[in-house]
Parts: C-alpha cells; structure tokens; sequence
C-alpha cells in the first residue's frame, strides 16, 4: 500500500516521469486533488490506489475527450491557488484544510437527476472538478484485475467493505446467515392487494 | 459427445428459408426453433459476436465505453415528451448490442404475464388517454410456451410460492437462487404487513447445466454478461443450440437498414451494413424482424417504399407507436449490519400482491410487484447510490461510502404502462448515426394513471421499509420517464389490420412473408418483466410460422 503512494510520489518528483499524459508536476497536481476527494485517513485513499495512474491512462484512452478539460482546469487551480493565497503557486503545496477551501470554490453539485441508474456514466461530469471526482473514484473503486491502473491491491474495494473476490457462497450477509428457508405464504384474501 | 457440427456459411445470393434480423431473447430462440425444425436460417446481428472469455467485471467498459450496448456516439437518438415538443440529442434508450442482444446484459427478472394482461381492456373498459386493448391471444395459449422457456433455457424458481401467480402445468426446473440478506429483510417485513413475498423467479441457474455452471454469485450481473453462462441468456443458450443444428448461420457485425419487396409485393431478404460497412444483400424465402422494440419499427420505416410510403407493413400508421417502458418507483434504506448484496446476482425476493389493483379504490388503473435489490456495482454507487444531500467528497463522503456501501438495500417497483398511441419511435429528421442511417427519435410522456400508480408503490415500499426497520430511508420523486430500457408495443399484435401491425401469427397483415417478433408485438406491458413473454412468444411464433411455411403459405 505505501509502496504505491511512494511510488507514484516519486514518479512524481522525477525527471523522468511514468507518465503517458501528464507532466510530474500536473500529475502532482492532480494528485493533490484526488486525495481531497478521497482522502488518506485511517484507511487508504485515492493515492494509495494508484488513482492518479489510472487517470493519466483514461485520459488516453476512454476519457480522451476530456483531456482539454483537465488541462484548462489546471490552469484555473493555479490561478485560484496564487489569488487566495499570495506567493503560492501550487495546489499540492498548500495544507489540506487549503485545498480544501479552493475545492469547494470550484464543487458545483450537479442538478439531482432523480433516481440513480446504473447506466449512469462515471465521466458525466463537464466541469474539471467532477471529472477528476468522478475519474478519482473510478480509479479508487474499479475492478483491480481490469489492467486499468486503478485500485491497487484493491485497497478501494477494502475500504468499502466488497471482498475482493469474484465468488461467493451463500449465506452473504448477517440477515441471511440465520435464515431457517423459505416458509410457504398463507392464501391470500382475495386478489386485490388494497 | 456427438460430432461437432460445422457451422453453416451462406452466400449471400443463397435464398435461405429465413432471414432473422436480431439475435437476442426473441431472435435467439426463433433461430434455435426454425433450426431445429429443418429450416435454413440465417441470423444478422447487428453487434459483434462475444462470447463468455470477453466478458469482465471492468465497470469502464460497461460504462463509458459500451462494450454490449448501442453507443450513443455512433448511434445517437434524440427525445423529445409530445409531438409538438423539437426533439434533442438525448440519450433515451440503451440495448444490449452483441450477440444475445439485451439478454446478455439483464437483470434477469422473469415474471410471467397473469391472465388479466391479456384481457385488460374487457374487464375493466376504456380508459381515457389510453388504446389499452385486449390482445389476441390468452394467458391459457402462452402457458405451454413460459413453461417451455422455462425448462429449456433454465429458470429459477418456486412454483406455487405466490398465491396470486397465473395456472401453470409444471413446476420450475431448479430451485431458487440463494436468499440474499437483502431479501430476508424484505420477507420478514412483507409478512409483517400481511403481504406474500418469494423466491424470485430468476433466468439464471441454480443448478449447472451442459456448459454452463451455476451462478458463482459473482456480484457483477446487471448490465454485465455472464462469464460462466449462469444467466439464462440467448448467447448461453439458444444460440449454441440453434448452431449446433448445422442449419444455423449466426452472421455478427451485420447491421439491416432495408427490407426490400419484390413486384409481388414479398420480401426477399435483407439488405444490411457488414463489418466493413459495405452494403450486402442476404436473399431468403421469408424474413423475421426481432431487433427489438426500438430497432424493428425503425427498420420498417427506412424500408418505406413505392407500395409503403409511410414505412413498410405500416398500413396501420401504428409502426413504431404505443410505446410502453414500464412504470414504478423506488425507496432505498440503509441498515445497521452488512448485507453484502453487492454478492449474488440482484433480485431474491418479489411480492405480488399488488399486481391486480382495484382501479375505483385506488384511483388509477393498472397494478405491479415490488422487489428487493442492489443491482449496483462500486463505481456505479460511489457515482450515484448515496443517499440525496450526501456529502459528494472528503472525508465524510469516504466513511459514507465504507458505511453504506454493504447496508443499502433498495425496493424497486415495477407497473404498468398503459399503450399512448402518441409515445414511440420514429425517424428523426436531421440526426444521423455513423452509418448515414436516420437516428431513433422517441417520442414519450406517461399516462397519467401510471405516475399514480408509481407514487402508490413508492409508497408500498417505503410501508415495507418501515416494517423492516430501517435505520435511514429515502426516496426520490416520481417523475416522467425518459430513458427506456423496456420497448414494448410498438408493433403491436392484432387481429385489425387497422389497429395492428402484426396477427397472431406475428406476420405482418401487409407483406405475407414478413414476420415481427419481439418486444414491439407486446400489445400490454405487463407489470415490469417482460422477456419471459417475449421469449415466450418467439417459441409460440416459432411453431405457428413453422405450420404455415410446411403449409406452402410463405411462398405464396
């Protein structure tokens, strides 16, 4: 876990950066949100997930259309890094109660579109903060055996209590572990239910 | 074993006896059928030909990329509520595009139609705002035909369970799937209210079958395709089968945009797109659309012709019209122990009770069954599950996440749509797909009785809810629905050829060798699940096409 951390801070800070869209110091950057949105805390986070890898290859290959995006949005954290707090420069200086505050200038939640599907797409987002939010949590939660970068050592799928395996036996949870089988229903009063 | 049979390849300029446009629940088993009974048939599918080792658990290959459904790039739609409304760019539909078609990707509910889904419009009269009528068939002429489905592509279940289900002549071929917690929870709080849950009735196996397992309750089943064929899909079954015949040829990649009639006024094939995007042209002696209920009235109307200049075999002016998605609402709770029903498949646990309302009581016609679910995977969750007002990062939205992620259970309803004749799908006149093809337009706004109906089992559930202790409970508004993922009626079945587009032969009353089935025949909704019917149907379609081509009909 920390060897992922360290590992994508070092490819960060190195002159030969490991990658394929970003420079290390967007990547730095991007990073530094990533982790606000996912925090280290007792648990991993989106940095101990390898998140910020995962974004630089989706930004490559399924989120293309959101490179511009990224970059623009860069340039906007910066300018809004240097005019809240003179003499800085970088997000991923500042503490985190900082980013914090530059975050919630830029968190526009989005219209609440009734009931979730689950066709909803993880890049929905226009914004540059919902799609690093929605990119940080795909990268935190995606299946680690999908060669997609993300959720290393599947730490994402730890942290939300889903077993990392792809076979379950029954009983799953602690409502069905004492069921004694299904008991046949009375007859029902006529048809109608009301 | 037996030999390995190879697997037909037809030139195109060979007249087969049957073209089938669409390879998925209908299409399938109407392969497999025909097949089986002597017939050549060809199988033109629009989508490419994936089989079990393609399939993954990668949540971005559902769905950013669509990997097993139309993508809205390359094949966009537009929307719009009434026809007066302009239509705009919207995603509002999604199908399974593969091999299999939406059966691959399901979430495998597999409720019969009861006896009043049939005969509606007679028990209970007009309703205003609606063209509900009684179709042309009864529940007692389906019956043998969800039982056949039933045992030959392998569904779980507990006959007898709900006191409010249909006759049927034989019990279910394996037991049910595993009770989920999720699913105790619903039972226990169902009975409390008097009200009579079971095992739901699910197309996916319980038990293994010749090469295919048991479900490995993978966790990944709604929207993904089945790695072990343990969901009872075309691809995991009727297509293997209708293959094996030796008769069958299932051609992938193959995208139909016209059906062309000879001066006789017969169709004489299909012409469709290869994989290439050349334009080639499948020759057969009869031709069955079951592209499903969006892609099939398209078809009929890019084929408009001389003869059909509002769209082939659309006399009625009905091609493409009377569309129903199916109603219902939902409440969601959290709950103090982990369920862990993010493993297994989604759905254990149904409640009938309410299938049948009495419309003077509760004020709107129509009925539904309620289930317990958790259909979602992690990112799909992460992304939209919380409940609303939640906090959307940080570390407050972490803990939410690690909290509620193996507690969150949702109540899903599923109801009636009553038939508008104005809701359905049609050209639209200035977008097109990456294929030059006019897009889909959908044209949709509920009937009023079914957003009541929604509310009402909204508000069954968040009962059930209550009933079963939740510790947090939500529930968002009924709203009108624009996204369908359902296509039902819009080619409906009949015996006017005035107010249908197909008999109850599914042929077409304009052009004699030409067939519909899919979910377009479907001439009432149902309460929420309709590919048993509609597998149901392909099986009935089957014979009864089957008797009038050794009759010598089709070719006259």
């Amino acid at each position: 876990m920390l060897s992922a951390a360290t590992h994508a801070r070092d490819a960060a800070a190195s002159e030969s950066p490991k990658f394929d869209f970003f420079s290390a110091e967007q990547a730095a950057e991007i990073e530094a949100v990533s982790a606000r949105i996912i925090p280290t805390t007792d648990t991993p986070g989106a940095r101990e997930a390898g998140v910020i890898y995962f974004i630089d290859r989706a930004l490559l290959t399924f989120a293309k259309d959101q490179q511009k995006t990224c970059i623009d949005g860069l340039a906007d954290l910066q300018f809004r890094v240097a005019q809240t707090f003179p003499g800085a420069t970088k997000f991923s200086a500042l503490t985190p109660d900082q980013q914090d505050q530059i975050l919630h200038t830029l968190d526009e939640p989005p219209a609440s579109t009734g009931r979730r599907s689950a066709r909803n797409r993880p890049n929905v987002g226009s914004s540059f903060f919902e799609t690093i939010r929605a990119a940080t949590i795909a990268g935190f939660l995606i299946d680690p055996d999908s060669n997609r970068q993300g959720n290393r050592d599947a730490v994402g799928w730890k942290v939300i209590g889903r077993d990392p395996a792809h076979m379950f036996q029954s009983p799953f949870g602690f409502y069905d572990k004492d069921y004694p089988g299904y008991e046949p229903n009375p007859p029902a009063n006529g048809k109608a239910g009301s | 074993m037996s030999a390995v049979t190879p697997t037909p390849q037809y030139k195109t300029t060979d007249e087969v006896d049957f073209v089938i446009v669409g390879s998925g629940a209908a299409g399938g088993i109407l392969a497999k059928e025909l097949s089986t009974n002597g017939f050549r048939v060809v199988v033109l599918e629009q989508g490419p030909y994936l089989t079990e080792k393609d399939f993954s658990h990668d949540e971005i290959k559902i769905l950013n990329e669509d990997f097993l459904t139309n993508h809205p790039d390359r094949q966009p739609n537009t929307f719009r509520k009434t026809p007066q409304d302009k239509a705009k760019l919207q995603r509002a539909l999604v199908y399974g595009r593969l091999v299999g078609g939406t059966s691959v990707h399901f979430t495998a509910n597999f409720w019969r139609f009861h006896e009043i889904d049939f005969i509606e419009r007679s028990k209970i009269g007009p309703v205003a705002g609606s063209t509900l009528v009684d179709w042309p068939i009864t529940y007692a002429d389906l019956e043998p035909y969800y039982t056949k489905v039933e045992w030959e592509v392998g569904i779980s279940g507990l006959a007898g369970a709900s006191p409010f289900d249909p006759p049927r002549s034989k019990p279910y071929p394996m037991p049910p799937l595993s009770v989920k917690s999720g699913g105790v929870i619903f039972e226990r709080a169902a009975r409390k209210l008097g009200w009579h849950p079971y095992p739901a009735p699910m197309a996916i196996l319980s038990q293994p079958r010749p090469g295919r397992a048991a479900c490995m309750n993978c966790g990944f089943c709604l929207g993904f395709g089945c790695e072990v064929g343990a969901k009872s899909s075309s691809l995991a079954y009727a297509i293997r089968a209708a293959e094996k015949t030796g008769r069958c040829e299932i051609r992938p990649n193959s995208y139909v945009h016209k059906i062309e009639l000879d001066a006789n006024g017969r169709a004489t094939g299909a012409i469709y797109f290869d994989k290439d995007r050349k334009v080639q042209r499948q020759k057969a002696k009869a031709v069955i659309l079951a592209a499903n209920g969006a892609e099939t009235p398209r078809l009929l109307l890019l084929s408009a012709n001389k003869q059909f200049p509002n769209g082939l075999a659309n006399s009625s002016g009905l091609v493409g019209k009377n569309l129903m998605l199916n109603s219902g609402g939902v409440a969601n709770a959290v709950f103090d122990e982990p369920l862990n029903d993010y493993k297994g498949y989604a759905v254990s646990r149904i409640l009938h009770d309410f299938y049948e309302l009495d419309a003077n009581k509760v004020g709107f016609v129509g009925g539904g069954g309620l289930d317990a679910r958790f259909d979602m995977t992690p990112i799909s969750f992460a992304i939209a599950s919380l409940p609303p007002g939640s906090p959307r990062w940080g570390k407050a939205y972490k803990d939410l996440l690690a909290h509620n992620f193996t507690r969150t259970l949702e109540i899903f309803c599923h109801g009636t749509s009553l038939p508008v004749e104005n809701n359905g799908f049609d050209l639209d006149d200035t977008v097109k797909d990456a294929w030059g093809l006019p897009a889909l337009r959908m044209t949709y706004k509920d009937h009023p009785d079914d957003l009541k109906l929604s509310a009402w089992l909204a508000e069954r559930a968040k009962e059930l809810l209550d009933a079963a202790g939740a510790v947090k409970q939500w529930s968002y508004p009924i709203q009108e629905q624009q996204f369908a993922v359902h296509l039902l009626g819009t080619c409906r079945m009949g015996t006017d050829p005035k107010s249908s587009v197909i008999n109850a032969d599914h042929r077409t009353h304009d052009v004699k060798n030409l067939f519909l089935c899919d979910g377009s025949s479907l001439v009432t909704s149902g309460r929420g699940q309709p590919t048993l019917t509609i597998e149901a149907l392909a099986y009935r379609a089957s014979d009864r096409i089957t008797q009038l081509a050794h009759r010598g009909d089709l070719t006259v």
